[in-house]
This record gives structure tokens, sequence and C-alpha cells, in this order.
């Protein structure tokens, strides 16, 4: 043996208190950009919206002679007639807009896209993206000329006359299937992309094992695609539904709520800042405002937990292996 | 079944993929296509399955032209290197998924993924998913798929590419045993010569779109055709030197800088008089002895089984392996003895043989 000095054990290395305290800070620091934008963003307009909402403020108290009233007007919500009506005209709009065009119409133009030549598919993805990219007061300015009644509109003057058969002012006769086409005509490009992309990203090896396997082109959607896609759609639904439920500017451009198309945004909006009888219930209107961020909320909750949304996101996009 | 691929071609816009490729496999038979990657023999496969279109030529299953019938009416069974079973189904979903689109009995259903289960040794992960398996396991799913549907031509493109090299090894000893007691015509895609030769019958050897040569293992590797074949069939491979052959008398000899060859007269005089062609010879057919071609070790690599040399004899340089026992070292002369009777020639400019025309 030599007498080298070697010690039994290592020493534990010393983390001084300086150390500690900046691996315990810096972190922090960095998030801390991302996080007043949220809590000055998302968070802070809630909590200002809900403390609107327990107080009587509008344009005839002004902002000094409000009062506080506590859940009067949550009261009053549930109190009103017109409740349950825009209720159901909301579950109408969001519903249907989901499944026929922002779902349904999203997934049906994907596959139809990236079955034709790639340059075909990019042109006629290209044709869908349109209506989101025009003004929207443009765009239902289009639709009203659409169906505009007679003797103008194109519906009218250039397809229904020349045929011999009866006109109609088109937007007042069917509120709900021009409320519903004009958004979905915009809605079904978000999940188009996001269709497109996920369809295209699936190994090329699972089509060929599927045409080999004996697929036909329907049972190759039903049986290969769509399942490998449960990603994308269930945040395509996810993501829509809650934009919906918050969106209400085509409708207030085309309808204004006319005809039962008073959807809950369109409501609180109406109440709050474009009220016909000129008094602005600032009040009553964050209080709809607020049922709305309830509603999303529990929605949110609902598609993570019962979709286990959260597993979802942390597994590949596309579950090839 | 038999099948027969007749000039067949495919062109994607400007590119030739595939360039007039004409071969028959017969019934029973296993044949591989071997290639680099990129050289049209996916590009084949995939046409024999009815994923392409021809663009010329004629694929025919025994006596039928089956150029437009769909891949699901070519009663096919296909493996790929990806495996490319249904992530959200289980084996025994994977296993039936043919067999339910094409509606067989479920009662008959259940005892052919019985039966190809147990060939495979996969019956007890019927119900787990694909995520759940190796990938040894996840290959065998994807052979007993195939199996199950009970298909008339089997197709493989790189099935074992992505296993390690051990399970592959274990696999091509059991895909090549199964492929014989079932009997069923297969065509096997692979870049490896070393499958392609352990497993296939008959080899196609394939270089940017047309073929090289469809022939067996023995006779690419003892008689290469083309100087591409001699140089891509075999570990480690042949070398390839440069030389004159002249005839003085009756003998002939193979003659460049520093290199000094007696050859044979059955070889010699089909090289002879041409100016310079291409001397092939394998590493295992060169031995250190004390005669011969004198040189100077370079390089060696120890291989275990042997010792890989590169001897360098005058400017060109051969790789020879060589006993360990020897211990050779860097630097040492050694004298190199070829054996003539397996040396090859090529033309350098057709690089067609000149032993095998």
């Amino acid at each position: 043996m030599t007498t080298t000095a070697v010690p039994a054990e290592p020493v534990p290395m010393r983390v001084s208190y300086r150390d500690r305290l900046r691996r315990l800070v810096s972190p922090m620091l960095f998030m801390t950009p991302a996080g007043v934008l949220t809590v000055a963003f998302f968070f802070l307009p809630v909590i200002i919206l809900f403390g609107i909402s327990l107080t009587n403020l509008s344009s005839s108290t002004g902002f000094k002679n409000y009062e506080w009233v506590g859940f009067e007007n949550y009261v009053k919500i549930v109190q009103n007639p017109l409740t349950k009506l825009n209720l159901i005209a909301t579950i109408k709009y969001v519903s249907l807009t989901l499944v026929f065009f922002n779902i349904g119409m999203a997934l049906v133009v994907a596959l139809l896209s990236t079955h034709i030549s790639r340059r075909a598919g990019f042109v006629y993805r290209a044709l869908w993206l349109l209506p989101r990219l025009t003004p929207s007061v443009v765009y239902i300015m289009m639709w009203k000329f659409i169906g505009a009644d007679s003797p103008y509109g194109i519906m009218n003057q250039h397809v229904l006359e020349p045929l011999g058969l009866s006109t109609a002012n088109w937007v007042a006769a069917r509120p709900w299937l021009f409320v519903i086409l004009t958004n979905g005509f915009i809605g079904a490009s978000f999940g188009m992309i996001i269709f497109t992309s996920a369809i295209e990203s699936i190994p090329r090896d699972y089509m060929i094992a599927a045409q080999v396997d004996g697929c036909n082109a329907w049972q190759r959607i039903r049986h290969v695609i769509l399942p490998m896609m449960r990603w994308p759609l269930l945040f395509v639904v996810t993501y829509q539904t809650l934009s919906l439920l918050t969106s209400f500017e085509q409708i207030y451009l085309l309808t204004d709520g006319a005809g039962g198309t008073e959807v809950w945004a369109l409501w609180a909006y109406h109440r709050a800042l474009n009220n016909y009888w000129g008094n602005f219930q600032w009040g009553f209107g964050a209080a709809l405002a607020m049922v709305l961020v309830a509603i999303g909320i529990v929605a949110s909750v609902v598609y993570m937990r019962f979709f286990q949304f959260n597993a979802l996101v942390q597994e590949p996009k596309i579950e090839a292996m | 079944m038999k099948v027969l691929l007749e000039n067949l071609s495919k062109h994607f816009g400007s590119v030739v993929a595939v360039d007039g490729v004409t071969l028959d496999i017969r019934d029973s038979e296993f044949v591989a296509f071997l290639g680099p990657s990129g050289c049209g023999k996916t590009t084949t496969l995939l046409m024999v399955a009815g994923i392409y279109k021809p663009t010329t030529g004629i694929v025919k299953f025994d006596e039928r032209v089956v150029n437009h019938l769909a891949p699901r009416d070519r009663k096919i069974g296909m493996v790929f290197q990806s495996y490319a079973l249904y992530p959200h189904m289980t084996v025994y979903q994977n296993l039936t998924f043919p067999m339910r689109l094409s509606k067989v009995p479920k009662s008959e259903m259940e005892a052919r993924a019985k039966e190809a289960a147990d060939i495979l040794g996969i019956g007890a992960l019927m119900d787990r998913r694909p995520g759940q398996l190796s990938g040894g396991q996840q290959q065998r799913v994807a052979l007993g798929r195939a199996l199950a549907k009970q298909p008339d031509l089997l197709l493989f493109d790189e099935p074992l590419s992505n296993l390690d090299a051990r399970l592959r090894l274990s696999m091509r000893g059991e895909i090549k045993r199964l492929q014989m007691e079932l009997g069923i015509t297969s065509i096997y895609v692979t870049h490896d010569q070393v499958e392609a030769m352990t497993m296939a019958d008959r080899i196609a050897v394939i270089r940017e779109g047309k073929l090289q040569a469809y022939a067996t293992s023995d006779e690419l590797y003892d008689q290469p055709r083309t100087l591409f074949i001699a140089g891509f069939v075999g570990n480690p491979p042949m070398n390839l030197i440069e030389v004159e052959v002249l005839q003085e008398g009756d003998s002939y000899r193979a003659r460049r800088n520093g290199f000094d060859l007696q050859l044979s007269e059955a070889r010699g005089h089909k090289a002879a008089g041409r100016g310079k062609v291409i001397l092939g010879i394998r590493p295992e057919d060169v031995s250190i002895g004390d005669r011969g071609l004198r040189g100077e070790v370079y390089v060696v690599e120890p291989l275990g089984r042997d010792d890989l040399l590169d001897v360098h004899v005058g400017d060109a340089s051969v790789h020879v392996l060589a006993d360990p026992s020897l211990h050779l070292k860097i630097g040492d002369q050694v004298q190199l003895g070829l054996n003539v009777d397996k040396v090859q020639f090529f033309d350098p400019e057709s690089e067609q043989s000149l032993l095998w025309a």
C-alpha cells in the first residue's frame, strides 16, 4: 500500500446559499415575460369582468354612481325569458357549424385535396381560405347580395327567375341556413389545414399496407386514416367549440340576431355595447359574458378529462409508432 | 404462383426509375431484388403489388396479365421495413384486418389468425397494441398479418432493416424456413447482399433501374457478369486492380507497376491482348506465403476469425484475409499468392466480364 492520502469518501459538493437562491430565482425570471402577459391579458380581464358583473354599471349610472348589486345580474339572467331561447340558439349555432363545416367539411376538403394531384389539391385548399382572408364586412355583403330580396339578389335574379321559380327574401326566410353557411365557409379552412397536414404526415407504408390488405378508398379512410387523426380531430373540435361560442361578428353583420339567431355572445354585445334604448348595461352584459367564460371553462375541462387531452398532447401527433 | 415481369418500366416525369426489367419467378421460388438504395427495386416491387401502374411492360401472375388489377384483388401479402401495423388495433385486429375486409367467416378468421400466431410465436400477444411490442415482435405480427390472409405471393420490402443485428440474423433464418415450408412464392427487396445471398433462391441485381443479373447466389459470387456485381456482392468486397494481360509463349501474365502474376491459360487467354483490363480477386482467394507478389502491410483490421489486411503491391492496394496467428503488423513485408483459378477479368469500358459474357 502506498501512503498517498486518498479521502475515504468523496466530499459532498458544497452549494452556497447564493447558488441555491440563483437556481430558485432564475427560472422565475425567464418565466416572467410570459407570466406578465398571461396575467395582464387573460386573468385580469376575467377578474375585472367578474367585478363589473357584480355592479349595475351602465351608461345611465355613469362611472361614479353605480352600485354593487351582488349576484342580481345573474338572477336576472336566470329569470329572463330570452335566456332559454338564446342558449338554444347558441347550442344550435355552435353544434351545427361545428359538425357540418368546421369538422365535416374540413375533413371532406382535406381528404379530397390529398387524394388528387398535389398542385390541384393546393389550389383547391387555397380557394377555401378566401372566405377567411376576405374582410368580414365585405364577405357578409356578398352573402347579402346572394340572398337579397327580389327584384335583387343573385339567387333570385340569376337562378330562380330564369328557371321560373318563386323568389324570396332569403336571409330573412332562412336565417339559420345563412348563419351557418357564412360561418361554416370561414371556419372550415382551419380544420382543413390541420387535417391536411395530419393526413399527409401519415407514413406512406400505411397507405400501401391498407391497399394491399384489401381496403377500397372509403375503407382506407374509415379504418386507417381517421383513427390515426384522433389528436388533430380532438384539437379542432375543442378549439373550434370555444371560438364559435364567443364569435358573433358574422351574425351581427348578417341578421343582427333577427329570426332567432341571437346567440349568447351577440346578446352580451347588444346589452352592453349596442343597446336599442341607448342605455349600455355594462354590468348585465358583463354577467352574460361571465356565463360564456364559465361555459368555456367547463367545456375545456370536459374535453381535457373526457378525451384525455393532456395525454394526447404529449404523444406524437400522429400515432405512427 | 408464377410471376413474370416483361420489359417492365416506370417513369416519374423525366426520371426513369425502372428501365425494361424482364424476369420470371417460378412457383414457390424465393427471389431477392438486390441493389443500392434508389436503384428501383422497391418501385419494381410496388408495381408487382399494384400500387404503381407500369409505364410500359406487363406483370403476369401465372398466365394472367394483372397490370390493371387493384392491389386488393391480387392476393398478395406484404411486409414492410416500418412494420406498418395499425397502431389503433390490437395484434388480433391487425392479423384479421385483411380477412375482415374480405368478409371471411368469423370462425375461419379466428382459426387462421391463431394458426399464424402459433407459427410465429405471438399467440400470447393477441390483445396488445403495436406500441406495446418490441421491434422483433412487431415484425412477427406484420409477417403474421401477411400470412394469415393466405396470399399467393409474399412481398417483403426490407423487412429486417430496422431490427438489431442479432435479431436480424434469427429472423432471416426463420423467414427462409417459413417460406420453404409454406411454399409461397416470395419477392424480397433488400440492399443487404448477405440477406439476399443467404435467403434467396435467385437474386436479381438491380442498378439504376436496370437488371444487371438474375442468378443464384453461387453464380453471382463465382461468376460475376459485371464489374458492379463483382464489387457489390461479397464482403469484404472483391479487389479490383487495373492490369495488362500479356501472352509470352504459352504463359499468360498480368502486369502493372510492381505487380506480375502468372495466370492460368483458361482465364488468361480471354483477357490477353486487350490493353488495360480490370483483374478481380476476392480477399479470401489471396494467401500469405513465401512465394508470389511482394508487398507491404499498410493496414491491419482484426475481424476476430480473420485479419483483414490492406497490402500495397507496387502502387496497387490488395485486401487479404489472413490468419490472425501470423501476427502481421503494419509495415511487415509479405508475399501474396493469388488463386489464379478464381481470378476475374472485366472490360474497363463496358464493365462486362471477359470470362462470363
